[in-house]
């Protein structure tokens, strides 16, 4: 009774946790696209998407998918076989133990009129699903803390999985391998199925169960020798072998009972079998009522993400790309393959910022999707994370869940972007996709957030220019080209004597009427500000960032000052001079 | 021969059709190309923002073909010049490898120095003008092209050492050797644009097309680039720029491999002739 109620209490939870999921699929919004698009639209797109393609020729596709991908996970084999045994395993395991196990009553013996969960096969194969289960998880274990797979990581949502999973597979052994040293169980069988009231027979079987099947007894007084043994074999024939098999067949019970046998006494005292029986249930209930909310709900969202990529492209219905990208949120099971493959990977190394992988990041993503509220620092890490992409689609291509992940960034990208402070690295080829992509954004939505960084950037220059102002001793710093790491390329600028031949070479340059205007200031002048010591000068100016990097100047420099190389620098270090004045920024709101 | 094939990020996901053509002239050339699938990208879209993300990506790469004691060979022009800048500074600067090879040391991995090299100084230097000549079975005749060197092969010289910065040849022969004419044209070893494309398009652009018009006023057909951000500057973008400014200075651009594969007897499908926005199977004609 106590358990059926928590059955349908669970079971309730758990349906509306999936309406919910599926209803936040429909009202999430992600990049411009999304924007002015209804809930109630996009729920009819998808109604008459899914119908479309199912009366359509693409169903082929999707049964295709379905078992290639879905029911073989062909993605994962291909990346690693471990990783795809392991999942397999799982998940095999776990969904036949389902099937048989779980919901025995309702399939297993309608199927099977002969069915009872004590008898071959039924008893051998419950084992053996369990056991699959275990594998997989061992192996789950040792790739996650022994082998340390690279870039894998693992987050509170991981952790849930395992450990609702671990809990309920250990407690189902324990329980069954309580169950079978049980005394207590032993004597309730004896009272429903032994056909005989004599003593002297009753004891011998007992003396036959315990001897034979691991039996834990209080008493005393049992006899072992061959006759009374041949007799307990002779009611165990009688009576228990029509619906019990050996319970050695239950082979991963029987060897948790082979281990627990010294304290089995006291635990059956202790009515441990009740008490592994509720942990038992309430952690299968517990991961099914939680399963919604945890990672497990990639059960659901996996395989409709893997079939909806394989009929959805670019031109598909808007509407529908834009439930389809909050849904792929939810098919992300943290796996790290596209952190393992991505192109990026070695800027993550060097700036610290785990959020340019692409697996963490879409952990931020989603928080910030599902309406968390990111910190400014947080926010600023996702930023830089979310730009410093080259775009190379590796991450899609590798995927296991088949999530757009290109699309993904592109469009998370747009929204961030357009927060309220300028972002130096738009000011890099990073921005050759976004540039090769404007088309399908709105002209002003493209063209604001790079002025804003270049303003921001050049911001210092301009006031300069503005105002005439004449330089004192106090804005001169000569070091601060030398300050940190200085290569032997930049420490050329010194040997410049002005002869401006590197802006004469510039096609930058010599593609305005009046470049100084454009620029700021020119090639020369940069170098020449550098020698002095005017640091606001020689990091302020917008020529910086309209280099071609061609590498015409320094080429044609007869003083082998390595002109393209010291610009390379200055950038450097006004990316880094505008990321302090962004850290002081925050800082000083803090306070406030 | 074996090369470990960079194909760096932009052909991966853009230009596919330049490894297609690639894998298919190199399999009738007998070089054999290996995949490293641990290669990421070469840095340079990382230089303006941070130099040591750039180094340390060149580095990672360069590190990883040398375990395998291969040459890399890029059809970048992009990577080439990261790569071959990178292994500069890692040569010359001890502390700066220091520190690389300490991060490097995570994955096992070190730097020691490797050989990189491009794909036209590949067939040039490698495999000879006189072996590639022999594989030419149908050259073409009357076609005039514009070869595009590209900056980061040819500067900064010292480093990337592929040829005479000032007055290259290299590309030209290589052309030549197809039966095209390759003109002389004033503009030939300017930039196509293509590093600005995404900070500042009009400039990007406004470049892009003094070029086009003079390979067109010293009468090219076609251009010719042996780099992926070349040939989506004058192929992608230049369409973009039509629908803009108009079709004045329309050249379409054909990739190297493209043009050697056909005069190499390489069926053009097979090499993805078609795959180019501006229509270029007209060249078939020359053949």
């Amino acid at each position: 009774m106590f358990f059926s109620i928590l059955l349908y209490v669970s079971l309730i939870l758990c349906g509306l946790g999936l309406l919910y999921r599926l209803f936040k699929w429909f009202r999430g919004r992600i990049g411009q696209r999304a924007k002015n698009i209804s809930t109630a639209k996009r729920i009819l797109a998808a109604i008459r998407g899914v119908v479309g393609t199912v009366f359509s020729v693409k169903i082929l596709t999707l049964l295709k998918v379905f078992v290639l991908d879905v029911i073989l996970q062909r993605r994962i084999i291909r990346e690693d076989f471990l990783r795809w045994l392991m999942h397999i395993c799982i998940y095999v395991g776990f969904m036949l133990l389902l099937v048989m196990h779980a919901l025995d009553k309702i399939i297993t013996s309608k199927l099977f009129t002969e069915y009872y969960s004590t008898i071959n096969p039924f008893m051998f194969l419950r084992d053996l699903f369990g056991v699959i289960v275990v594998i997989g998880l061992l192996i789950a274990l040792y790739r996650r803390f022994i082998l340390k797979v690279p870039r894998l990581s693992t987050n509170a949502m991981d952790f849930y999985a395992i450990i609702i999973l671990v809990v309920i597979m250990l407690s189902g052994f324990i329980l069954e391998g309580l169950k079978i040293t049980s005394y207590k169980r032993y004597q309730e069988m004896v009272v429903d199925f032994t056909a005989t009231d004599d003593k002297g027979e009753l004891k011998a079987l007992e003396s036959y169960w315990v001897k034979e099947f691991a039996v834990v007894s209080p008493n005393r007084d049992l006899a072992f020798d061959m006759e009374t043994l041949k007799l307990g074999e002779k009611m165990h024939d009688m009576s228990c072998v029509e619906c019990h098999s050996n319970p050695r067949w239950a082979f991963g019970g029987y060897a948790a009972a082979i281990l627990m046998k010294p304290v089995a006494r006291g635990l059956d005292e202790a009515d441990a079998v009740n008490v592994l029986l509720y942990i038992h249930f309430i952690a299968c209930f517990i991961g099914l009522a939680y399963l919604p909310f945890s990672k497990m709900f990639h059960i659901i969202a996996t395989p409709v993400s893997l079939l909806a990529n394989a009929v959805m492209d670019e031109n598909s219905d808007p509407a529908n790309i834009a439930t389809r990208q909050v849904m792929e949120l939810d098919a992300c099971t943290h796996c790290g393959t596209c952190s393992l493959r991505c192109s990026a990977l070695a800027a993550f190394r060097a700036l610290g910022n785990v959020d340019i992988l692409p697996s963490e990041k879409m952990q931020h993503v989603r928080a910030l999707v599902r309406g968390k509220r990111l910190s400014d620092v947080q926010l600023r890490s996702l930023q830089e994370g979310v730009y410093i992409c080259t775009n190379c689609e590796r991450c899609t291509v590798v995927c296991p869940s088949g999530i757009n992940l290109r699309d993904l960034w592109f469009q998370v990208r747009e929204d961030l972007v357009q927060k309220e402070y300028p972002v130096p690295f738009m000011l890099t080829p990073l921005s050759y996709y976004r540039g090769l992509m404007r088309q399908v954004l709105e002209s002003e939505h493209y063209a604001q957030p790079l002025n804003r960084a270049m303003s921001g950037l050049t911001m210092k220059l301009d006031e300069i220019k503005k105002n005439d102002i004449v330089l004192s001793h106090s804005d001169i710093d000569s070091a601060f080209l030398t300050e940190i790491g200085l290569t032997a390329d930049a420490s050329t600028y010194a040997q410049c004597f002005s002869c401006s031949t590197c802006t004469t070479s510039c096609p930058v340059v010599s593609n305005y009427d009046n470049p100084i205007d454009v620029l700021g200031l020119l090639p020369h002048q940069i170098i020449h500000s550098a020698v002095m010591g005017l640091k606001d000068l020689a990091l302020g100016s917008r020529m910086l960032w309209d280099c071609l990097t061609c590498y015409k100047c320094q080429e044609n420099c007869p003083q082998g000052v390595r002109v393209a190389e010291v610009l390379y620098k200055l950038k450097n270090l006004a990316v880094i001079e505008s990321k302090e004045l962004r850290e002081e920024a925050l800082a000083g709101s803090a306070q406030i | 021969m074996r090369y470990a094939l960079f194909l760096g990020c932009t052909i991966q996901s853009r230009m596919n059709r330049y490894e297609v053509s690639a894998r298919a002239v190199m399999d009738k050339l007998g070089i054999e190309l290996v995949d490293i699938r641990d290669f990421n990208c070469c840095g340079y879209p990382l230089r303006n923002y941070d130099f040591k993300s750039f180094l340390l990506s060149s580095a990672r790469n360069i590190a990883l073909a040398r375990s395998r004691d291969l040459p890399i060979i890029t059809l970048c022009k992009c990577c080439y010049g990261s790569l071959k800048k990178a292994d500069h500074v890692l040569g010359v600067d001890a502390a700066i490898r220091e520190e690389i090879n300490a991060l490097l040391a995570e994955e096992r991995l070190t730097y020691e120095g490797g050989e990189i090299k491009h794909l036209l100084s590949v067939l040039y230097h490698d495999l000879g003008v006189q072996a590639l000549q022999e594989k030419v079975e149908r050259p073409f005749r009357e076609v005039k092209i514009a070869t595009h060197y590209g900056c980061h092969a040819l500067r900064p010289s010292d480093v990337v050492q592929f040829d005479d910065p000032s007055n290259p040849r290299l590309f030209d022969d290589l052309v030549e050797i197809t039966g095209a004419e390759s003109i002389d044209w004033s503009n030939r070893l300017e930039c196509c644009g293509a590093p600005l494309l995404g900070v500042n398009d009009e400039l990007s652009m406004d470049l892009m097309e003094k070029k086009l018009s003079n390979g067109k006023e010293n009468g090219a057909d076609y251009l010719c680039v042996a780099c992926p951000y070349c040939q989506l500057q004058f192929d992608r973008v230049q369409s973009m720029m039509i629908s803009q400014r108009g079709e004045n200075s329309r050249l379409p651009s054909i990739l190297y491999t493209q043009l050697l594969g056909l005069s190499m007897g390489i069926d053009a499908d097979a090499l993805q002739i078609e795959k180019n926005e501006l229509d270029i199977s007209s060249i078939k004609g020359f053949l």
